[in-house]
């Protein structure tokens, strides 16, 4: 079993840099073919700052830290045995080209089902800009198969 | 915008069959970098049968579906649990209804039931949104 103890724990926080060319190249990636998504005088047009980061681009922030998914060590889990269970976002503002976003995630719980063969482990994330604005929350649920 | 009720469905998004340049190029892009989804070799050590999409990549598509349909800086939640994996050639279909209309901080919103989906009906994303119907661009 995983170590419990290890709810609450704090990974260490980052700030990373929102990159125009990263934004269009996830807008490519997922056949994203809206202008406004990497055209700044669309975006701009159309109400907004600049070219915003679309709406499942936090998860993609996470991985910006120093450690990828620090949470592998931390629980001592093999990669391979990892799913994604599940996973919510809250809007409460937008992440734009240009900004720059610190990343603070705790690890909120942990549980299991079918008798142990599988455990949750959820991981709440903040998303604040370089103004200081809280604009997005997030919820981050890993299955892991237990060997 | 009044045209907006509990029952109206959203336009459905259709989705080329996954690849593996598809995964390969969501790799790069987002930063996950797990092998499980782009080495064939690892995914089949790990006891998979081959590689297999990344959820996020079919989150990404039901946001896709969604910012269609009204902008973004409308979107106030977005989630979902991954009910099943998606696997290469697979083709994903998503969609949505309205199921509530409801006030919450000054506006209207509504709530919305999402799925992503194979061909073959089975359901590999179930999830919820809720999405202000007016514009107000002080919030963005």
């Amino acid at each position: 079993m995983l170590d419990r103890s290890k709810v609450s724990h704090e990974f260490a926080s980052f700030s990373t840099d929102v990159e125009k060319g990263r934004l269009k190249f996830f807008a490519k990636a997922i056949g994203e073919k809206n202008s406004l998504y990497s055209d700044e005088l669309v975006a701009r047009a159309a109400g907004y700052k600049n070219i915003p980061a679309l709406p499942t681009f936090p998860f993609v922030l996470d991985l910006e830290g120093p450690e990828f998914w620090p949470v592998l060590d931390l629980l001592d889990m093999d990669i391979g045995r990892v799913l994604h269970g599940s996973q919510e976002f809250e809007y409460l503002g937008m992440i734009y080209a240009g900004d720059t976003i610190t990343v603070t995630s705790v690890l909120k719980d942990m549980f299991d089902k079918k008798g142990g063969a599988l455990e949750f482990i959820v991981m709440e994330s903040s998303y604040t800009n370089q103004h200081g604005e809280l604009v997005s929350k997030a919820v981050n649920t890993l299955v892991y198969r237990t060997p | 915008m009044s045209d907006i009720k509990i029952g109206t469905e959203i336009p459905s998004l259709n989705l080329p069959p996954i690849s593996r340049a598809t995964l390969a190029l969501y790799a790069g892009a987002s930063g996950d970098h797990n092998p499980i989804h782009i080495d064939s070799d690892f995914a089949k050590k790990a006891g998979m049968p081959d590689v297999f999409a990344h959820g996020m990549l079919s989150m990404a598509y039901l946001g896709r579906m969604l910012t269609d349909w009204k902008p973004q800086s409308q979107m106030r939640k977005f989630s979902n649990r991954f009910a099943s994996m998606t696997q290469l050639q697979d083709v994903i279909t998503c969609g949505g209804k309205v199921v509530e209309i409801f006030e919450e901080n000054g506006e209207r919103r509504a709530r919305l039931e999402i799925f992503a989906a194979k061909r073959d009906g089975i359901q590999t994303l179930v999830g919820e949104a809720i999405i202000a119907l007016e514009e107000k661009k002080a919030a963005v």
